[in-house]
């Protein structure tokens, strides 16, 4: 499942994210997801008749800062009507920035140094959420269908990239480091299993060489990174299959089917819409002001590539897996448990090792408190918990919360703090001067022979590693 | 600016969600006619050197502070609606997904 | 007849009650609206209640307000919460929005009874108050004549004395027409000055609200009611409401008032005198007045029926059958919507939706749409020339006196020029009155218009005030 030898694919991806407002794009109604069925609902975001949008500060702030994120340039702009008819949008028009985005010409860098530039990112309003009922709940062959608006009027921001990437691996990358990017922006939550982000990809081929950019097709319902691969790849051999076999690309939508792992036809240009855009009257241009722009600039936090440049740093000379840890946790968001983890004593490669091994593996591990990992690892690198057992107090943090200290006395490791295992390491050693002294004499074997005594003193719940430790800081005194 | 056909107002009338007859199609295009002819008056006067305007006094747009402000009861709306479904608005099978 | 402001002082005084005026309010409208049918619907219980409470603030030693006990008619298109609103069409018939207008609540506010809902050209698109979805209005003055459009329903209420104060909307000359064809004062505010938040829109960038009065100060009263910042509409003036009042009888001695030609081209002889004779008026109270053109206004007409209609055609596409209002029922999505907005909307406003459908569709956005845009500037520069020579401007409101029922009806191009004169300030944004002076060679009422720059809302009426002291009796 891949390109033909000879092409080569020429992807851009639109990437929709909702923002983590308070309130919608154009109303004082709450921005939250999971509420009961048109609860979240008011004059202005069921489109009655009568009522006017104003735009909401907040949202206008998380898109100025996406932009700065991605290194646009954040203009003044203005809103359009896109015009079409459907039950979702309340008022058969969607209000989008068209012509003058309030973010333009950015780029985003990957990990790999590769470079995707970002053409922009505007604004505009989300739709209501229909569900199709009758046989097979789906829209084609339901008998009826249910509309929903507590979603209608949520901001999005729409960010378009330039058709700079070349592989699926590279398009994955790229929505990758864009959800992270998001996320640390703090505009989304990036969860693309519930539709906060959503990614189309533009995808055409060409035969390498050619200067000419071919057809493309425009791919949706890409629910997940391995789906945007999947599709990608897919799509790309397809094109490229169709043209060696001397046929032609169709400009077209089409619809990625995850269970068949095909695209589908949707809809083709002929049938495409026209949205009459024209400026929308009720609204006037939004013009950020200079100081509001370095305001936001100024409290951007960190982006996912200066973690990463961090953490690298951290390690010092990272081996080829330490990278990938390094990518992983980054990605995942929980590279600052590792970063005050190393600040509080735990060793790099330990912190790194256990955050991006045993916590990227729970299930809701973004959902951790920072402070509660710390104290777990520096606990273990304490020699009062093993690593099992640590594992198991991160497992329980996860289920129930609550204090790790706390989880580890009712687990029964509490009795392992450093000053028990030393006083259980002194008396072991105490009970066996002869193999001390040989031991102190070079007879590394014996070591064993001291763990499996202290092992047995404490129930096995010393740490190996630490009692080790503690014999050799013993010898060398 | 072309001269206004039937086509142009059938295909304008399925954009807008309108049926029409073959009488209204008549009717409409020699009334929409007359407004289009009279706009060619239009033409006259040169307009790269003027933009547009949107909005008679654009000012800087007025922003809303992101604080709830309490909606509309559920019950008030769905009492409007044509058919209601497990307090969601309730339409006809759709053919065709959405844009 | 008594004018709002001597019935909110007497209800204040407490010489009369606020549900004396209101039960005589509904009274008159019992009597009357069988033959005019001005009121789509009378809320008797809303008005009474209403009432009441006035009353009793009064009793309580409270103000209630400037408009104090003073019926109100309120036009179709503005949102009443509970209270039927249509906007004079079929698909949002039996409505009753759960929000109200800003202007209704601001009129609440200072003491008004609102006593109902009146008729209008549906969603505000005519000129004649005949393209109601539920009958045409008639002129109070001659029932065979219409009382213009399309806030004609208000027009006629206040007119035939139902009511002292009506609101109306004004997107090419809805308030004036009317009010100059049924003998009534008609404002059209600065763009902005007044919320547009629970105005049923026609054209967004063009819609104003406004009153409909009987003398001038009334007006100034209502106005400073309505206007005002309004944080629910962007396009609301982030100022606060002018004081009108109080500069009402500065007159005009010092000003220049200009008689514009193309407020004139086309117009009946008896409306052209009435507008020498205004202009002799406004000379005798100190006022240089001078003659001068701006051949711009010719292009409004052109601009104004593709800008209008574009606006419409979006502003309209949620009258799908899905929310609220009718629906037809088909058997899926698009043909109940097509047949809902088939049933549900009557021909003219079909013929805009289609106009402005077609304006901004692909291949025809620039010749059309994008080129009324650009007429829009021109219109604006051209007007900031003239106030540059002159402080207000002065013309006809409409070409003639009422025209009779049905006279315009079959050809829209007919009447769509009933507005040329009123349409430029709607481009422009600039405030505009229309007071009653004198009477055509049929006997019929005639407006006069006078036209200021943006925010010039005081100057404006204190030329209208003086213009309505000087009108023949
Ligand atoms: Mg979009
Ligand atoms: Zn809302």
């Amino acid at each position: 499942m891949t390109i033909l030898d000879g092409y080569e694919m020429v992807v851009g991806l639109e990437v929709h994210t909702e923002l983590k407002t308070v309130t919608k794009l154009f109303c004082g109604c709450a921005n939250a997801f999971g509420s009961a069925p048109n609860t979240n609902v008011c004059p202005v975001c069921l489109g009655l008749p009568g009522s006017l949008p104003v735009l909401n500060r907040g949202a206008v702030e998380l898109a100025m800062a996406i932009g700065t994120a991605l290194g646009c340039s954040i203009l003044p702009s203005s809103f359009h009507r896109k015009n079409y008819f459907y039950p979702d949008m309340p008022k058969d028009y969607q209000i989008s920035q068209y012509d003058e985005p309030i973010n333009v010409g950015g780029t985003l860098e990957l990990p790999d140094g590769s470079t995707v530039r970002i053409e922009r990112a505007h604004l505009e309003e989300d739709t209501g959420k229909t569900t199709h009922v009758g046989a097979s709940g789906r829209i084609h062959g339901a008998e009826r269908s249910l509309v929903d608006y507590n979603r209608a009027g949520v901001p999005l921001v729409e960010i378009v990239s330039a058709p700079d990437i070349t592989s699926a691996a590279q398009a994955r990358a790229y929505a990758a480091e864009l959800r992270s990017i998001l996320v640390a922006t703090g505009a989304s939550d990036g969860r693309m299993e519930e539709g906060s982000m959503r990614v189309d990809a533009n995808v055409s081929v060409r035969r390498v060489g050619d200067a000419t950019l071919g057809t493309r097709c425009e791919i949706k319902n890409l629910n997940s990174l391995r789906s945007l691969q999947r599709a990608v790849d897919h799509e790309a051999e397809r094109q490229s299959e169709l043209v060696a076999a001397g046929g032609r690309v169709v400009q077209e939508t089409r619809h990625w089917d995850e269970v068949a792992g095909t695209t589908v036809t949707m809809r083709s240009k002929e049938e495409a819409y026209d949205y009459r855009y024209f400026p929308e009257p009720d609204l006037l241009p939004l013009v950020p002001e200079d100081p509001w722009r370095d305001r936001v600039a100024a409290e951007l936090p960190a982006l996912p590539a200066a973690r990463r440049t961090t953490l690298l740093a951290l390690l010092g000379e990272p081996t080829p897996s330490q990278r990938d840890q390094v990518l992983s946790v980054v990605e995942l968001g929980i590279d600052a448990m590792v970063t005050s983890a190393v600040s509080s004593g735990v060793d790099p490669a330990r912190a790194l090792s256990r955050v991006a091994n045993e916590v990227a593996a729970l299930n809701g591990a973004e959902t951790l408190g920072v402070d509660d990992v710390v104290t777990v690892l520096s606990m273990e690198q304490a020699g009062e918990l093993s690593a099992t057992h640590a594992k198991a107090v991160l497992a329980d943090l996860v289920e129930h919360g609550g204090d790790p200290r706390e989880l580890a006395k009712r687990r029964g490791f509490e009795q392992l703090d450093a000053s028990s295992l030393d006083a259980t390491i002194d008396e072991v050693v105490a009970s066996f001067p002869d193999e001390w002294t040989r031991y102190c004499q070079g007879d590394d074997k014996l070591a064993q022979f001291f763990v499996g005594h202290v092992m047995k003193q404490t129930k096995g719940q010393a740490d190996g590693k630490a009692v080790i430790a503690g014999l050799a800081s013993r010898r060398s005194r | 600016m072309t001269s206004l056909s039937r086509e142009d107002v059938a295909h304008v009338a399925k954009l807008a969600r309108l049926a029409l007859s073959d009488e209204d199609l008549e009717r409409y295009t020699d009334q929409l006619r007359a407004v289009l002819d009279h706009a060619r008056d239009l033409e006259a006067f040169d307009f790269e050197s003027t933009a547009p305007t949107a909005h008679p006094f654009a000012a800087a747009a007025y922003l809303r502070e992101d604080v709830v402000v309490e909606g509309l009861d559920r019950d008030e709306v769905l009492n409007q609606a044509p058919a209601v479904e497990d307090d969601r608005f309730c339409v006809p099978q759709i053919i065709g997904d959405a844009p | 007849m008594t004018t709002a402001i001597e019935l909110a002082d007497s209800v204040r005084r407490g010489e009369t009650t606020a549900t004396t005026l209101t039960e005589g309010s509904l009274a008159a409208i019992a009597a009357g609206n069988g033959a005019l049918n001005a009121f789509l619907h009378v809320d008797v219980d809303g008005a009474l209640s209403a009432a009441a409470r006035v009353d009793r603030a009064v009793a309580n030693g409270e103000d209630p307000g400037p408009l104090a006990g003073v019926p109100i008619a309120l036009k179709d298109n503005l949102c009443t919460r509970g209270v039927p609103t249509t906007a004079a069409s079929r698909i949002l018939e039996g409505w009753r929005p759960p929000y109200t207008a800003t202007v209704v609540d601001r009129l609440l506010g200072a003491g008004a009874i609102p006593v109902g809902k009146t008729n209008l050209d549906e969603f505000a698109m005519g000129s004649s108050t005949e393209n109601s979805a539920f009958g045409p209005t008639r002129n109070p003055h001659d029932h065979a004549r219409v009382p213009g459009g399309s806030s004609g329903g208000s027009a006629a209420a206040v007119a035939s004395g139902m009511v002292p104060i009506g609101l109306g909307s004004d997107t090419g000359g809805s308030i004036r027409q009317p009010a100059a064809l049924c003998g009534v004062v008609g404002v059209k505010p600065t763009y902005g000055m007044v919320s547009r938040y629970g105005l049923i829109a026609f054209a967004s960038s063009l819609d104003q609200i406004g009153p409909l009065t009987r003398s001038v100060a009334d007006a100034a009263v209502c106005l400073e009611v309505i206007a005002g910042h309004d944080p629910r509409d962007s396009t609301s003036l982030q100022e606060p409401a002018p004081s009108l009042v109080a500069s009402l009888h500065d007159g005009v001695e010092g000003r220049t008032v200009a008689l514009v030609r193309e407020l004139l081209d086309g117009a009946a002889p008896d409306v052209e005198a009435a507008v020498n004779a205004s202009a002799a008026v406004l000379r005798d109270a100190g006022a240089t007045v001078i003659e001068i053109s701006i051949p711009e206004l010719r292009l409004g007409l052109s601009a104004y029926y593709l800008i209008a209609p574009a606006e419409a055609s979006s502003n309209l596409a949620r009258y799908d059958g899905v929310r609220y209002g009718l629906r037809v029922d088909a058997d899926d999505l698009t043909m109940m919507n097509v047949a809902t907005r088939t049933k549900g909307f009557g021909d003219e406003v079909k013929r805009r939706i289609m106009l402005g459908t077609y304006a901004l569709s692909a291949g025809y956005y620039d010749a059309y749409y994008g080129r009324a845009q650009r007429v829009r500037t021109l219109l604006s520069r051209a007007f900031a020339g003239a106030y540059g020579r002159a402080d207000l401007l002065v013309g006809a409101t409409a070409p003639t006196t009422a025209f009779e029922l049905g006279a315009k009806t079959t050809d829209p191009m007919a009447m769509y020029l009933s507005d040329v004169y009123t349409i430029p300030s709607n481009l422009s944004g600039d405030p505009a009155i229309t007071v009653p002076f004198g009477s055509g060679a049929d006997g019929l009422p005639l407006g006069v218009q006078l036209l200021g720059p943006a925010r010039s809302e005081r100057l404006v009426f204190a030329a209208a005030q003086v213009l309505e002291e000087g009108a023949p009796r």
